[in-house]
């Protein structure tokens, strides 16, 4: 009992998935100002911002809904911690063993950040919020499709194993997932997906800062809008660290490098790549990603 | 120094608020955030909604029509937020100053903290506004 509330509240869960988003967070904003030949900020200016947002006042507007408005961003929080523990515990520890089908539980923990936000947006009675808020909805249908597609590969090609740790064994007896023809195109496919659900441009439509000012996150401040941000930062942890466990063999301490190159493909796809329009964006999910997606399910099938 | 005031003055969020200016000081303002410049690297950005704003940058001479607006969106703003008067109209109404369409000076209105003059100011002469505001936040306390 108390060791599982270490892990979900310090070790591999909340603080120490915060801290290295955190770290993550700043090599975002490091490299992308090395990109656009700037200096960038140093190397505490993620967690100075958190700790700024959460010294600060709390606004609520007079027609949002209170309950739901203070509520959104905590369950939104609460099911990114639970998620990065169930992904870390398997690959660190090796007498965890988790349980049959908890590939599904991630997956339904890391479609709550993204529901949480449009509730928060539509609960603070804000018209460019409930705008973000639609865009968001028609995002999360977009990429949600190929998405659990795509994911179906590393089920099919262990034979149906659902279970995170026994996925990891699978792949050490017989081989990384991402070096076959199905599994590398399946792979390509998640990390478009991954893109869209941690918010960044191309596919930040939700949240446009220079068109609809923030949209979802308009009417939030203080410490509310702290705990969006802290989400988000765990998100950036969490999604490449459970798409390395699904095909690509798990990680542990000295294997950060996959981590690291994952972390640099978002980067460079975010700052090489202008923002798509929504209906651009649910054509590029819906279109080329499910194809891709079907065709890498087809051919794990024929055991490619 | 406490934490809470290290926290607001190492990472500034800034919202940029144009009271009917010309757009020479919003240029000069974008340029900040340039390579060249690059206020970033002391934490400051430009943000898009003021409730997530620490620092309101007023240019303009402040016209009739942007009175009540102005005050609505520092009502709007969350505490603590400062507020910068950017240029000669902002400061003093500049060669405004006898016109009938904006007879309010904007610290009439708003509490400001720090004026930055200039016809547009510099760049340099923004940072160091912002310096000299810092020192004064943390004299104040």
């Amino acid at each position: 009992m108390l060791k599982h509330f270490f892990n979900l509240i310090i070790f591999p869960g909340f603080l120490f998935t915060a801290l290295v988003g955190l770290a993550a967070c700043w090599i975002d904003r490091k490299l992308t100002a090395r990109i656009q030949w700037r200096v960038g900020p140093p190397w505490y200016q993620p967690l100075v911002d958190i700790v700024k947002l959460s010294v600060k006042e709390i606004t609520v507007p007079a027609e949002a809904s209170r309950e739901l408005f203070f509520l959104s961003p905590l369950i939104g929080l609460s099911a990114v911690t639970l998620a990065s523990m169930l992904v870390w515990l398997p690959n660190i520890d090796p007498t965890s063993k988790g349980f049959s089908g908890d590939i599904i539980v991630i997956v339904y923990l890391l479609t709550l950040p993204a529901t949480v936000v449009i509730l928060g947006a539509s609960a603070s009675g804000n018209p460019l919020a409930s705008l973000g808020a639609s865009r968001e909805i028609k995002m999360v249908l977009a990429y949600e499709l190929p998405f659990i597609i795509s994911m179906m590969v590393p089920v099919i090609k262990s034979h149906g194993l659902l279970r995170l740790s026994e996925i990891i064994n699978y792949q050490a007896l017989n081989g990384p997932f991402v070096w076959s023809l199905s599994g590398i195109i399946a792979f390509i496919v998640m990390i478009f997906c991954m893109q869209a659900k941690l918010g960044l441009v191309p596919f930040d439509a939700s949240e446009a800062e220079t068109e609809i000012m923030a949209g979802t996150y308009i009417e939030y401040s203080g410490m509310l809008l702290a705990i969006f941000k802290l989400t988000k930062t765990m998100l950036m942890v969490v999604l490449p660290l459970f798409l390395i466990t699904l095909f690509w063999q798990g990680f542990n301490f000295l294997s950060i490098w996959k981590y690291v190159i994952l972390l640099v493909a978002i980067i460079l796809i975010r700052n090489t790549n202008p923002r798509v329009r929504i209906d651009q964006a649910v054509r590029f999910f819906w279109g080329k990603m499910t194809l891709m997606a079907v065709l890498a399910v087809l051919l794990a099938l024929k055991g490619f | 120094m406490n934490l809470k005031l290290k926290a607001l003055t190492k990472s500034i969020w800034v919202y940029h608020m144009s009271t009917g200016s010309c757009n020479n000081c919003d240029i000069e303002i974008i340029d900040m955030l340039t390579p060249r410049f690059d206020v970033e690297r002391f934490g400051i950005t430009l943000v898009g909604s003021v409730r997530h704003a620490d620092a309101i940058l007023v240019t303009g001479s402040l016209n009739l029509k942007a009175v009540p607006r102005i005050k609505q969106v520092y009502e709007q703003a969350a505490k603590p937020c400062v507020v910068i008067a950017i240029g000669t109209c902002s400061c003093g109404q500049g060669i405004f100053k006898n016109g009938p369409n904006c007879p309010n000076p904007v610290d009439s209105v708003l509490p400001v903290d720090i004026y930055v003059p200039g016809c547009p100011p510099k760049p340099e002469a923004m940072i160091a506004g912002i310096v000299k505001l810092i020192g004064k936040l943390k004299e104040k306390k």
